[in-house]
């Protein structure tokens, strides 16, 4: 009596016991860089804010695929999912976009100097 | 971490290598961090101080938050059933605003283990334990939890005797769960804050048991 | 849909949407019985997609771990998962 598991989706995983990930559970931690911890707070304050929910973020997360689970961060997850909620709620534009990340990237080669440059 | 060692050293939870954090060249998404919170001050949304206090209202949350309201309730049996009715309330009376989710304390007894996962995404009860370890987020953690409970738990060193029920709770939706290890024997001396020292985070996921001293 | 009582015996519908919903499909189809009643609470697959969200009644629902999984090493333990209104049949 298993339910047909056609339309179950990748984050999903609850009793995946056949997935070759589903293995020992990982050991470690590490802590969280800077533009990490910023993405986190933009997460929390735009729910706070209204413009903003933790189903949004987790619809996109969920409509990127396994692939981004296993080949980006965490936080380059949410980062992504963060802007796609943004600009579905029209708080700016994907030209407004674009051109900020061109002018960041062009203040200079490390986080440091490109996140300063703006502050 | 008292279980299994595999060779993970440089890998992710799912067994692929982590990007440096702070890699010495800006990475597309770190720019667009950047951009995004520019655009989002210069909107309207937020401000930078808004953004600068939530990271160190962040930084300050650990699990001792978590461990001084387990302490409370194994010290003050009124507090400890406030607690398990509404986990929310009896932790905002001691300052620690567990935020939009509703938490619910479930306790461990002589009869009863309760561990907590998440198999959608990684929901955790960060306003009381922090940010959750990488290992909450794997998906070995949050596939194997609800169908082979006590393996897992057997490789965090923690193996139950048959007739101790394990309940599991998989945090689908609006609640956030912590669990109340059992107080430890011989503690009948100690007091609040003594016994906060004995409360681990993974006791508190569920996952390990409170240190005996 | 009538507000379900702690101890009532619910089954999970077995419907698989494409989509954002928060039912995981491993309980699908599943037995358990309410724990407790808890909500109400915006239903996610509206917020998901940034409309005004109906409240919902939201249950915790316990389940046998034999009765989720066949092959379950330990069947009398037991999963409790938070389960949407609108997820359940009262049996």
């Amino acid at each position: 009596m298993t339910p047909d598991a056609t339309g179950k989706r990748w984050h999903d995983m609850g009793g995946d016991l056949a997935h070759p990930l589903a293995g020992p559970i990982p050991d470690g931690d590490h802590d969280f860089a800077l533009w990490e911890k910023r993405v986190d707070a933009l997460v929390i304050l735009a729910g706070l804010k209204g413009v903003f929910t933790v189903d949004g973020l987790r619809r996109v997360l969920e409509d990127m695929g396994e692939d981004a689970f296993e080949t980006m961060t965490y936080y380059e997850r949410w980062v992504a999912s963060l802007n796609q909620n943004m600009l579905e709620q029209g708080v700016y534009s994907v030209a407004d976009l674009g051109a900020r990340m061109a002018e960041v990237q062009a203040r200079g080669t490390t986080y440091a100097d490109a996140t300063d440059a703006g502050a | 971490m008292p279980h299994d060692h595999h060779d993970h050293a440089g890998l992710s939870p799912s067994g692929h290598p982590y990007r440096e954090d702070q890699d010495n060249s800006l990475s597309y998404w770190q720019a667009m961090e950047i951009a995004v919170r520019e655009l989002m001050i210069e909107k309207g949304i937020v401000t930078a101080e808004e953004v600068a206090a939530q990271i160190d209202a962040m930084d300050a949350r650990d699990p001792s938050q978590g461990a001084a309201v387990v302490a409370r309730a194994w010290t003050d049996p009124a507090f400890r059933e406030r607690l398990l009715a509404d986990g929310s309330a009896a932790s905002a009376e001691m300052g620690f605003d567990v935020g939009p989710m509703k938490l619910i304390a479930v306790e461990n007894t002589a009869d009863v283990h309760n561990v907590v996962v998440c198999t959608l995404c990684s929901c955790y009860p960060r306003n009381l334990l922090g940010l959750p370890p990488d290992w909450y987020k794997s998906r070995a953690y949050r596939s194997r939890t609800v169908r082979e409970p006590r393996k897992v738990l057997a490789e965090f060193g923690l193996t139950l005797p048959e007739n101790v029920t394990v309940r599991v709770h998989d945090s689908t939706a609006d609640m956030r769960y912590i669990v109340i290890p059992a107080r430890p024997d011989g503690t009948d001396g100690l007091d609040e804050a003594a016994l906060a020292e004995l409360v681990t985070r993974d006791s508190m996921i569920g996952v390990g048991v409170a240190k005996t001293g | 849909m009538q507000a379900l009582e702690p101890g009532t015996p619910v089954r999970v519908r077995r419907m698989m949407p494409p989509g954002h919903v928060r039912t995981p499909a491993y309980l699908r189809g599943k037995t358990g019985a309410v724990e407790r009643v808890l909500g109400p609470f915006g239903n996610p697959e509206q917020l998901a997609y940034g409309h005004t969200p109906d409240r919902l009644p939201l249950y915790r629902v316990r389940f046998r771990l034999g009765d989720v999984w066949p092959d379950a090493a330990t069947p009398d333990d037991t999963l409790d998962a938070e389960i949407y209104a609108h997820w359940l049949e009262a049996l």
